[in-house]
């Protein structure tokens, strides 16, 4: 098979879905705080929380889907602790989002090793199977790739869709917006900037929660450290990458999967002659491409990371 | 008059701390009048404003609107009452449609959709009913500053407002802008609209109002009906004491200080400055009026030196400049009075010593050997603060805890001292009250008379006209043909700030 044929298969098509499955959930996560004006750095540990609580719910006997609500509210739960701290108090958004990463990551290690303390090997569950979606499914690449994942990618693409949705159609995602790029406009209209911040802060949380826990329910079947692996700064690139647009966004988390997906298969067929770093590197080298040549001209949202503080101006 | 008034306030007050914003403040705004709150920065007005509209909470006093009391500190029920708000700053998010800014909370935020249809629909008859011509669908960021007032207005109207409140609501406009919204008020006004308009400009206050009411120090100092009084006994009553009107002696002009020749510069983002010539003569102050935004800042930040031309000459006394950067512009002897005091005069955290030595610590005077001498500094913010009449508890107070007006007049100090050659005052009075604006135009004229030359930029025409020995209009970063004292008149220099230069720019090239 050479470099171009790799391109062609429906088995590479699948792994890009696959991968890009808990960036879309994370990175609408990540975009709708920053619509509302809260950049949140916490992604990466409450993507780890997420993973595990998905994970261990599971793990503990739980259904799938419990252990996916259980995730969502934990990272609900971290979302809450970054909302409080930036929003009401308007401490800097760096520096909390940084401390709930540290936090949530380390929480989540320590808990790990409190409830299983003998293990070596990380334990399994048993993960969510592909549910390939009759008719669509059996149309050649593009049917393959879409529709024979797991329920839960399913359920990624439709969140971009509803976020899309919530942010341009309804009167909600208006405030949201407008407190991103004007939190006085806001409230001028009697509605609450520090009401509406949190609440994206938190649901925003939950989705990131969600991209984590689709690595230890969907993608794999086990936790273990390190597993997030910067996937949640990838995210915020995303974010920057589709122009705080949940489309263009989700066409980045395509094309950042896709070109984690080829490097694997170059590897595979290199032969040994370049390192396998160089084939690591290449997604983030073209990441970095991408967004120089893309993202230079974004409108981002005016306040965003600009505390608000009522009657000020 | 109906027996209702719109809206009644009684003996509202408001301390911060020590101040007190407003002391027992009580007026009544009937139907379909226009009230002008008069008052210099600080008396008040705006305090008063943000408690109408629920920003603030009274401590004391009460506000009706429609005979009913309005709960304080809820900016919703004001907005349900039928009072609208246009503020200085306008609350407009610049990346969103005029239709989404006007949507902004007029529909419950829980419904599943967000009906633009019938928003359109509104914000359309809205504007043909009220001559208020915008286009819904146009990002924010894409409108001029006059078109972006009528957003807000529509705003209000969209909200069924029926008491109109406007702060400041000039501050931004030409004049022509400022015409068209005069006559939009006139129309609100006779649709049945009550009217408060904020201003500190008298002629404007003159035109549109029925009864102003001034304020002073938190106080309502005097009431009059507009018709049966006049700009003097208004100015006095809001700085209470007489105004003496600036006075300017014969022009005495000097040789050429500063050139510049076909300059043409490109700053980051905005209109750059297209081939422009420009000369300073000593002995002359040579105003500068325009629209914001088409040069101005750029004329200004290239005679500082932030900025070095990508074509052109820059001679200082007849010598060409080549190095051309702000330490070259402060060495030539240029001074300046930067726009903006805050973003770019001062270090706002840093003391009132470190402040006025900014520009000049490496002169001998300030340090040796690469040691600052402080107590050089400090017996030199000392002779500022007591020169130029500065209030500031000591020269170690960090220089964000000024008024406006104090810190203004440390940068003057800062600039004038050495008896600088050419003076760059950009918006020298913006924001600054009238006795302070009246120092600052005393220190100019008084620096023109000993031979300076200057170049006043500024947004305020009658600043302009009554400071200026020459005239220039900027539009699209080119300059118009000059004026001298007296020649053109507002209304001509507005058409040329609008970009009609008709038939006089012909002729007079």
């Amino acid at each position: 098979m050479d470099a171009l044929e790799i391109l062609f298969t429906a088995s590479f098509w699948v792994a890009v879905i696959r991968i890009a499955s808990p960036l879309i959930f994370a990175t609408m996560g990540e975009l709708i705080c920053e619509r509302a004006g809260v950049l949140n750095l916490g992604i990466e540990g409450i993507m780890t929380a997420g993973a595990f609580a998905g994970w261990f719910t599971v793990y503990s006997g739980g259904d799938l889907w419990a252990g996916l609500l259980v995730a969502a509210l934990f990272g609900a739960m971290f979302g809450l602790l970054h909302a409080t701290l930036t929003v009401p108090l308007g401490l800097s958004q760096h520096v909390v989002g940084i401390g709930v990463t540290l936090l949530a990551t380390s929480l989540t290690y320590f808990v790990y090793r409190l409830a299983l303390p003998e293990v070596t090997s990380p334990p399994k569950i048993e993960p969510f199977q592909p549910l390939p979606v009759p008719g669509l499914s059996s149309i050649p690449v593009v049917g393959e790739a879409l529709f024979t994942q797991t329920p839960l990618t399913y359920l990624a693409f439709i969140s971009v869709a509803a976020v899309a949705w919530i942010l341009y159609r309804t009167p909600i995602g208006l405030a949201v917006r407008a407190a991103g790029e004007n939190p006085s406009a806001v409230e001028a209209q009697g509605i609450s900037v520090t009401g509406i911040r949190m609440g994206a802060v938190v649901v925003g949380s939950a989705l990131m929660a969600l991209g984590g826990a689709f690595l230890t329910t969907s993608a794999f079947n086990s936790f273990f450290f390190q597993m997030i692996n910067g996937r949640g700064w990838i995210c915020i690139a995303l974010v920057v990458f589709g122009s705080w647009r949940p489309g263009k966004a989700l066409i980045g988390a395509v094309l950042f999967a896709a070109f984690d997906a080829y490097q694997v298969r170059l590897q595979q067929i290199s032969g040994g002659i370049v390192p396998y770093q160089v084939f690591l590197m290449m997604p983030y080298a073209l990441s970095i491409l991408a967004l120089i040549l893309v993202a230079r001209r974004a409108a981002y949202p005016k306040a965003l990371m600009i505390p608000y503080q009522k009657g000020e101006r | 008059m109906s027996s209702k008034p719109a809206l009644r306030l009684s003996r509202i007050s408001k301390r911060f701390g020590p101040l007190r914003a407003n002391d027992a403040i009580s007026f009544d705004l009937e139907q379909s009048e226009v009230i002008a709150l008069l008052g210099e920065n600080g008396a008040g007005k705006t305090t008063l404003m943000n408690i109408l509209f629920g920003h603030y909470v009274a401590d004391e006093g009460t506000v009706e609107a429609f005979g009913k009391p309005l709960p304080p500190g809820d900016p919703r029920a004001a907005i349900d009452a039928g009072i609208g708000m246009v503020h200085q700053h306008f609350t407009l998010a610049d990346n969103m449609t005029v239709l989404e800014n006007i949507a902004l909370g007029t529909q419950s935020l829980w419904r599943p959709r967000l009906d633009r249809t019938a928003a359109r629909r509104r914000i359309e008859q809205l504007s043909a009913d009220f001559g208020l011509s915008v286009d819904p669908a146009a990002t924010i960021s894409s409108l001029s500053v006059g078109e972006r007032q009528r957003v807000e207005i529509l705003k209000a109207l969209y909200r069924e407002a029926r008491i109109l409140i406007l702060d400041e609501p000039t501050a931004v406009l030409t004049p022509v802008e400022t015409e068209a919204l005069f006559r939009t008020l006139k129309l609100l006004v006779a649709k049945g609209l009550s009217i408060i308009f904020i201003s500190h400009k008298l002629h404007e206050v003159m035109a549109v109002s029925d009864r102003v009411l001034v304020l002073r120090s938190g106080q309502l100092v005097g009431e009059r009906e507009t018709r049966s009084t006049d700009r003097k006994e208004l100015a006095a009553l809001m700085v209470g004491r007489e105004v003496k009107p600036t006075t300017v002696s014969p022009l005495r002009l000097g040789g050429p200080l500063l050139a510049l020749e076909q300059v043409s510069a490109t700053p980051y983002n905005g209109a750059g400055l297209d081939e422009v010539s420009l000369t300073l003569t000593a002995g002359e102050i040579t105003g500068l009026a325009g629209v914001a935004g088409n040069g101005q800042t750029v004329l200004a930040a290239l005679i500082a030196g932030i900025l070095r031309p990508t074509s052109g000459s820059i001679s200082i006394a007849g010598q060409e400049v080549v190095d051309w950067s702000p330490r070259a512009a402060l060495a030539h002897g240029v001074a300046r009075i930067p726009e903006d005091r805050h973003a770019i005069g001062s270090i706002g955290d840093m003391s009132v010593t470190e402040n006025v030595i900014a520009e000049r610590y490496r002169s001998p005077r300030f340090s040796r050997m690469g040691f600052l001498n402080w107590k050089a500094a400090g017996r030199f913010a000392e002779k500022l603060i007591a020169d130029y009449d500065v209030k500031c508890p000591s020269p170690e107070a960090r220089i964000r805890l000024l008024s406006g007006g104090n810190m203004q007049k440390l940068i003057l100090g800062r600039a004038l001292d050495a008896d600088p050659a050419v003076i760059l005052a950009s918006q020298p009075t913006r924001g600054l009250d009238v006795g302070a604006v009246a120092y600052v135009h005393h220190m100019l004229l008084s620096a023109r008379d000993r031979g300076a030359a200057i170049l006043l930029i500024s947004e305020d025409l009658e600043e302009v006209l009554a400071l200026s020995d020459r005239i220039f209009v900027m539009f699209k970063g080119r300059l118009s043909t000059p004026s001298a004292r007296g020649e053109r008149s507002i209304r001509e220099l507005g058409e040329l700030m609008a970009g009609h230069n008709g038939e006089r720019d012909d002729h007079a090239a």
